[in-house]
């Protein structure tokens, strides 16, 4: 490898002090003995084990997971066949428009779309609460699932498909036992990607969350009004891991994903020339 | 023993398996198949020829059930198939692309469509088996696609589309991506397992050598139409237009007037030179109004090249040689004709190169029989 200049050095260490210092001294102050968050007193994990006390965490981890599980879940499939109208259906009267309306949510602000579910579910007389909060996550994470998705689905061949309904299959099997398989890993990334957006979200959250269901960003967010706690820190830690976690499996599976494609396409332009 | 010639399209009590009817087919404004009626026959190998570009996908396409026809009927073994879904119909296809699942093995490649017959597992196994062996792919069987070769690759689409025993297998250029050598094993290996399965076969080409060697008849296309179906012999020697003339193989082609004289025709294709004779039997002579434009269509092949005028042949034509074409069997002769007119000859090279008269330069005579050139109107 080439040797990287001083200057490289520095801007590099810079740059990605920037981005996870904050991040570092919060994950180290999680394992501090010390209650005072700024007062550094020794190792210790105690706080870990008392977030497993702390039966209002909790309640709001098991909120959000139920919450990320639902949504992503219902967002995949949603997103997942959004992209199939927006490759296949060729084009059709009004599909601009389709594909801009599918992608509008990417760049809206969040306060505007959480706001207006707030009113839809208000207007529609809807309690708010776990189930609130699902549809409104999966409004928000469809989009994403649905670039992820199309953007495998523009380098299908559609005539695998087609060999399926050739050999008997119905439009639903030829999907399910032949498109689906081969963009799996875009789909299981879309996914992960819908969970991660779903953990982190408070702004959305806030919005279409009832006094009986709080996710865990509402908690935290309204314990740290009351002074930061090294609990947080613990909880944000393990929140972190979560996270990162699904972010490179994200990666992983992508790029996976994007080297079979190119070997097996080599193989063919081999068989080919 | 006379063995009977395998001809359903000459014999009336026949029904055909195929029949387009009136068929048009049209993308939006674009036309891409023009009002095309067409027989095809059980246990038949019928090949459709042509540019690329003139329809022939679209055909199979119609055939397979993923396009449907905007005007005219397509029965299959007398059925109306309109609204029939692919997966309805007793109908296969290898596509251009094979288009094998690349998460499934070949052995899964083959049992798909197998698996959608509700077949016992034993039958299903056995008849894997046997498509594995008839495609001599046996010891591949748990590879995947990506892992063999494009011949095997080739032979995996063939045997999976061939597996449900379909009434009717649809090949959309199945050889174009393999090297010639291979191609050429390849089609007798496919004439051979024709005839062993007596699946009737549909296959696209735009190679006419291939169409030439597969197929009980050959339906040339131009432009979303069939110009000429006939069998390979009489696409070549009895060909309906310039078209088919000129796709298939080569020709030389001398336009002139025509006039009824005798037994044939006479053409008039030059100013003081006589005119040149053509005949055929009757009732397979076309009919063109006296004075009326025609072509005459020789292959070189037909052409003799003489160093002195002929005696006795009343087909001959002086002109200079502009080009010799050495193909080692064969030699070809590029003769440019006193009006301009370029004739090929062809001749066989049975002496050694020093031993043969014509060079470049020469001034020869060409000849050919009464009988050895085509007339066509258009
Ligand atoms: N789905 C389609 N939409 C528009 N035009 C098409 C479509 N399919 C085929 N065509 C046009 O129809 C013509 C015939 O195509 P095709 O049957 O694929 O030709 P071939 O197989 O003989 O090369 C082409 O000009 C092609 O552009
Ligand atoms: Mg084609």
């Amino acid at each position: 490898m080439r040797r990287l200049s001083w200057f490289n050095v520095t801007s590099l260490t810079l740059g990605f002090a920037f981005l996870y210092l904050p991040m570092v001294i919060l994950v180290i102050y999680s394992f501090n003995a010390s209650k005072l968050v700024t007062v550094w007193a020794g190792f210790s994990t105690k706080w870990y084990g008392e977030l497993l006390q702390n039966q209002a965490f909790l309640d709001a981890a098991w909120v959000t997971l139920k919450v990320g599980v639902a949504a992503s879940t219902l967002a995949t499939v949603l997103g997942t066949m959004a992209a199939l109208v927006l490759v296949r259906a060729g084009r059709f009267p009004g599909r601009t428009l389709f594909s801009g309306m599918i992608y509008a949510p990417l760049v809206m602000p969040e306060v505007i779309t959480g706001l207006s579910l707030l009113l839809l579910f208000i207007s529609l007389g809807v309690d708010r609460g776990v189930f609130t909060i699902i549809l409104a996550h999966t409004t928000f994470a469809m989009c994403y699932v649905s670039v992820v998705v199309s953007s495998r689905l523009v380098t299908f061949d559609q005539s695998l498909e087609e060999a399926a309904l050739d050999l008997g299959c119905s439009p639903f099997s030829a999907f399910r036992l032949v498109t689906l398989p081969i963009i799996a890993p875009a789909v299981i990334s879309g996914w992960l990607l819908a969970f991660t957006l779903s953990l982190d979200d408070l702004v959305i959250a806030s919005f279409t969350a009832g006094p009986s269901a709080t996710t865990l960003p509402i908690k935290i967010f309204s314990a740290v009004r009351l002074g930061v706690s090294p609990e947080i820190n613990a909880l944000c830690t393990i929140m972190i891991s979560i996270v990162a976690v699904g972010v490179i499996g994200t990666s992983l599976a992508t790029k996976r994903a994007a080297q079979r494609q190119k070997r097996d396409e080599q193989a063919a332009a081999r068989a080919a020339g | 023993m006379a063995v009977p010639v395998f001809a359903p399209w000459d014999d009336p009590t026949q029904k055909p398996l195929i029949q387009f009817k009136g068929v048009t087919k049209r993308f939006g404004d674009f036309t891409a198949i023009d009002n095309q009626t067409l027989d095809i026959y059980t246990r038949e190998f019928f090949a459709l020829l042509g540019p690329s570009g003139c329809g022939k996908t679209t055909m199979m396409r119609m055939l397979a059930g993923f396009e449907q026809p905007t005007e005219g009927q397509i029965l299959i073994g007398g059925k109306d198939m309109k609204g029939v879904p692919p997966n309805e119909r007793e109908v296969n296809m290898m596509f251009q692309s094979y288009a094998l699942f690349p998460h499934l093995s070949v052995w899964e490649n083959i049992a798909f469509g197998l698996r959608r017959m509700n077949q016992s597992k034993d039958v299903l196994e056995a008849r894997v088996e046997e498509m594995l062996r008839l495609t001599r792919l046996t010891k591949f069987a748990k590879r995947k696609p990506h892992q063999i070769s494009g011949g095997q690759r080739q032979r995996v689409a063939l045997a999976r589309s061939l597996a449900r025993a379909p009434k009717l297998l649809l090949l959309d250029e199945p050889l174009g991506a393999l090297d010639k050598k291979l191609r050429e094993e390849t089609q007798f290996e496919l004439m051979d397992i024709q005839e062993k399965t007596g699946t009737t076969f549909v296959i696209v080409t735009h190679d006419q050598e291939e169409a030439m060697t597969v197929a009980s008849r050959i339906a040339v296309m131009d432009e979303g139409r069939v110009i000429q179906v006939a069998t390979p012999s009489n696409i070549y020697e009895a060909p309906n237009s310039v078209y088919v003339a000129d796709f298939i193989g080569d020709v030389n082609i001398i336009e002139g007037a025509a006039k009824r004289a005798g037994d044939g025709y006479d053409i008039t294709w030059a100013e003081g030179v006589a005119p040149l004779h053509t005949r055929k039997e009757e009732g397979e002579l076309i009919a063109i109004p006296d004075g009326g434009k025609a072509y005459l269509a020789i292959r070189p092949e037909k052409v003799a090249i003489h160093t002195e005028k002929p005696q006795g042949m009343t087909n001959a034509v002086q002109g200079r040689i502009i080009d010799v074409a050495y193909l080692g069997n064969l030699s070809t002769y590029h003769v440019r004709l006193a009006n301009g007119t370029m004739v090929r000859a062809q001749t066989a090279n049975t002496r050694r190169l020093a031993l043969r008269p014509f060079t470049w330069e020469d001034e020869v005579w060409l000849s050919w029989t009464d009988t050895a050139a085509i007339l066509l109107a258009e």
